[in-house]
């Protein structure tokens, strides 16, 4: 059960992009167009409805399965780490039209070619990995 | 069934991506995609080179399993759970991209244009692919989140830097759509 339960919201995860669309290149170009409410809507629905969980969780003092009050760890505080890495971050998106979800889950969809965007996402993450003490944070 | 092999709509395909994020935190865990690819790093042997992805990636293992059934749950929604009915698309979007040259837009996930082998394995369209995906697996981690981590777990705790990060993500991805995009696909 331990693994399984991770192994089931995966599956989930992996049908929810797929019939969501939020998997589809093109619905990437349209959000970047601002032709259509689509993604904003699953983005927005998303972060609204997590917010107020999040925001209940803590009021209400819910605890984790593991008996631990629910807490998200925050990120380190910064801003040219955020804004710089953001953009890049979306530079890509928005030519892959993929973020690091979607690309397993293309995978899974049958785009053999997807695993070359994934091979160059781990040497890209390795690069960073290598250069960060060089960069500005 | 009917509506199950329909594309979902976004008042039902947001909250359920809420669930999801909601079942990991009560699992103990938190949703971030992106950090699967540093551990993947660490997996090769990536920690020789920088202290960076020296760290316990055996802690992290549920995340590949996520990712491992996220590739299955992937191949379950195109093979049983769809009927094939075309992206919806905004007219003036499959106008735009047919000035780019992509035809068919949203007859398939992904164009033909970028994913199809015949693109593919020329130089400049493994080119493409290969500066995307370096864009992403590098940019993630300098932001410290992707859209999961940061515009959806992020967002949701209130937190400044994912907001900030998420603005990057929209410069980033309206330069490459308005701007760059234009000059790659542009004839």
């Amino acid at each position: 059960m331990k693994v399984i339960k991770f192994f089931l919201v995966g599956i989930f995860f992996g049908i929810v992009l797929v019939k969501s669309e939020a998997v589809s290149w093109y619905r990437i170009y349209e959000m970047f167009k601002f032709q259509s409410f689509h993604m904003y809507g699953i983005i927005g629905s998303a972060v609204f409805l997590g917010a107020l969980f999040v925001w209940l969780f803590k009021v209400f003092g819910v605890k984790n399965i593991e008996g631990n009050q629910i807490y998200l760890i925050p990120k380190d505080s910064g801003f040219i780490r955020y804004i710089v890495g953001g953009t890049v971050f979306g530079l890509g998106w928005a030519l892959a039209g993929a973020c690091p979800g979607p690309l397993y889950v293309l995978f899974g969809t049958g785009v053999i070619s997807m695993l070359i965007v994934i091979a160059a996402a781990v040497f890209g993450t390795f690069v960073y990995g290598v250069l960060k003490n060089k960069l500005p944070h | 069934m009917e509506y199950l092999l329909k594309p979902w709509p976004w008042y039902v395909s947001g909250p359920l991506i809420t669930l999801i994020m909601l079942l990991l935190i009560y699992f103990g865990k938190t949703f971030g995609m992106s950090t699967t690819l540093r551990t993947l790093c660490s997996i090769g042997g990536a920690g020789k080179y920088s202290d960076f992805f020296r760290f316990d990636w055996k802690a992290y293992r549920w995340n590949l399993i996520v990712v491992l059934g996220a590739i299955i749950g992937g191949y379950i929604a195109v093979n049983f759970l769809s009927d094939g009915s075309a992206i919806a698309l905004n007219s003036q979007t499959v106008a735009d991209l047919s000035q780019l040259g992509f035809v068919n837009a949203g007859e398939a996930l992904l164009p033909a244009e970028i994913y199809a082998w015949d693109n593919v394995l020329t130089v400049k369209g493994m080119a493409i692919l290969i500066i995307a995906g370096f864009l992403v697996g590098f940019g993630t981690r300098y932001a410290g989140g992707c859209t999961s981590g940061h515009a959806i777990t992020g967002l949701s705790n209130l937190q400044w830097p994912s907001l900030v990060a998420v603005v990057g993500f929209f410069i980033g991805g309206l330069i490459m759509t308005h701007f760059l995009l234009p000059i790659i696909f542009g004839q």
